[in-house]
């Protein structure tokens, strides 16, 4: 396991009160017994295990948390929160971590996952549902990965599992509307 | 029996044979599905890695066209279903968020019907016994595993038919339409479904992880409810010796003696050569 040293001037007792706040979930609470990190599928991938992120928070070390490969690679199993003693809602702080990344443009370790949100809503917001092709391409445009998957698409392609065409619902008027009030904040 | 029918965006292109299976057998069950009127997206993971407001709005959006509609929903994809659920849930229990949600989406909404998974209606309301009725080709000798995931059985708050931990609905399943179902320690295990297209070296070492469960125990096909699995599960599997990934609707319609080929002709690993080696295809 990892020790992380964080000088004391990068620590941000608000951001404790911040995460709190906007999440819901206690941080408090945990009493550092690792139940999560021993039943997490993603914490080989991870620069901060799930109890360690929980600490890191209670301290307020805000840039190591949002710039950290844990908050993208975590895959959103829900298995921690189940098991935890304390009900500590780790997915949550996740979401609450990646969408204060998201919002407030921070460029972390994890590259590919805020852009594959993007890209994702992008194409949800022009016709109210993915278009699942479209979306792959952009995706690899933007992460300059084109050759990954290639086969693997193509199979998908062929067996009539990807559409070529992009399909809208009627309301797709509702679903923008739906995006400038909630992301943009406009009536 | 009648439903409000919430297919999700994977139903239309990776996983159609899912939608194509869950509708027959559905028929035959005299589950009544009437496809939500202009559905969309339920903001995916995408939605609430983004932004609360914005994902509880793509998820109340379909809620409140069935609420308009007076029904209840029924959700094949374990993603979606999560999603619903947790938006209604948040709708009854924070008043709040009630009428920000209303304005939101340009709709009333007030969490009155209940958002439901396939699987739980099929074992716990149309009920075991009358699955077993339908079965004229029993699915003997077909070594296979139930395979959970993640958002079927968890949170269990949200979720709430089975244990999150040993969950037994598709095991009960599969053994009244005559399967050898064997219990094994992957299935409520991620298969990183959700980080396929961004980690794809994680994915494929969570399923490396399932199928080395999988195959402990010796089983020839893993069963899933999840589009995003069952596409993770076929594509992410190393090259040598792979084993076929079915939806549990796909077995329940073999079993009732329907015509499953255009259904499993769709899979990225055929499982044709298992079906006919025990006699199923016929
Ligand atoms: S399981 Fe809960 S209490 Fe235990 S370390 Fe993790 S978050 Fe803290
Ligand atoms: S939700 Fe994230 S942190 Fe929790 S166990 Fe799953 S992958 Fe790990």
């Amino acid at each position: 396991m990892k020790c992380v040293s964080l000088p004391g001037s990068e620590l941000e007792p608000a951001f404790a009160g911040q995460v709190t706040e906007q999440s819901g979930v206690d941080i408090n609470r945990c009493y550092q017994c690792l139940t999560c990190t021993l039943s997490c599928p993603s914490v080989f991938a991870m620069d901060h295990y799930p109890h360690q992120l929980v600490r890191l928070l209670q301290l307020g070390a805000k840039k190591e948390v949002l710039q950290s490969a844990t908050i993208w690679v975590c895959a959103s199993c829900e298995t921690c929160v189940t098991r935890c003693p304390n009900e500590i809602d780790i997915p949550r702080l996740m979401d609450t971590l990646r969408q204060m990344a998201i919002r407030e443009g921070v460029s972390g370790k994890e590259k590919t996952a805020p852009v594959y949100h993007r890209v994702f809503l992008k194409s949800v917001r022009q016709r109210g549902k993915p278009y699942e092709l479209g979306m792959l391409i952009e995706l690899k445009l933007r992460t300059r990965d084109f050759f990954s998957d290639l086969s693997m698409g193509l199979k998908m392609l062929l067996k009539g599992k990807l559409s070529l065409l992009p399909g809208r619902i009627k309301g797709y008027r509702e679903i923008s509307n739906i995006f400038r009030r909630s992301v943009e904040g406009q009536d | 029996m009648k439903y409000a029918y919430y297919p999700g965006c994977s139903q239309e292109t990776t996983s159609e044979e899912y939608n194509q299976s869950a509708l027959a057998v559905c028929q035959e069950l005299g589950i009544e599905l009437v496809e939500l009127p202009d559905w969309s997206c339920c903001g995916a993971s995408s939605g609430h890695a983004t932004d609360y407001r914005l994902s509880h709005a793509l998820a109340g959006r379909n809620l409140a066209i069935a609420e308009r509609e007076g029904l209840d929903t029924a959700v094949v994809c374990p993603a979606c279903f999560l999603r619903l659920r947790d938006t209604r849930h948040e709708v009854k229990n924070a008043a709040s968020l009630r009428e920000r949600l209303s304005e939101l989406i340009g709709l009333p909404y007030e969490a009155k019907h209940d958002v439901r998974h396939l699987l739980d209606i099929i074992v716990n309301t149309v009920g075991i016994e009358r699955v077993a009725e339908k079965v004229t080709r029993p699915l003997t000798g077909l070594r296979v595993v139930a395979y959970y995931g993640c958002y079927l059985v968890r949170p269990p708050e949200l979720t709430g038919f089975d244990d999150p931990e040993n969950p037994q609905t598709m095991d009960r399943l599969l053994k009244v339409l005559g399967a050898d179902v064997v219990d094994w320690r992957g299935k409520v295990d991620c298969c990183g479904g959700g980080l396929s297209l961004t980690r794809r070296d994680m994915a494929q070492e969570l399923v490396a992880g399932i199928r080395r469960a999988a195959d402990e125990v010796g089983a020839e096909a893993i069963v899933t409810a999840c589009g995003l699995c069952h596409a993770n599960l076929e594509s992410r599997q190393a090259r040598e010796k792979l084993i076929p990934v079915f939806y549990f609707t796909e077995l329940i319609g073999l079993a009732f003696g329907l015509d499953a080929r255009p259904w499993l002709k769709k899979h990225l690993i055929s499982p044709l050569t298992l079906l006919e080696k025990h006699g199923l295809l016929g």
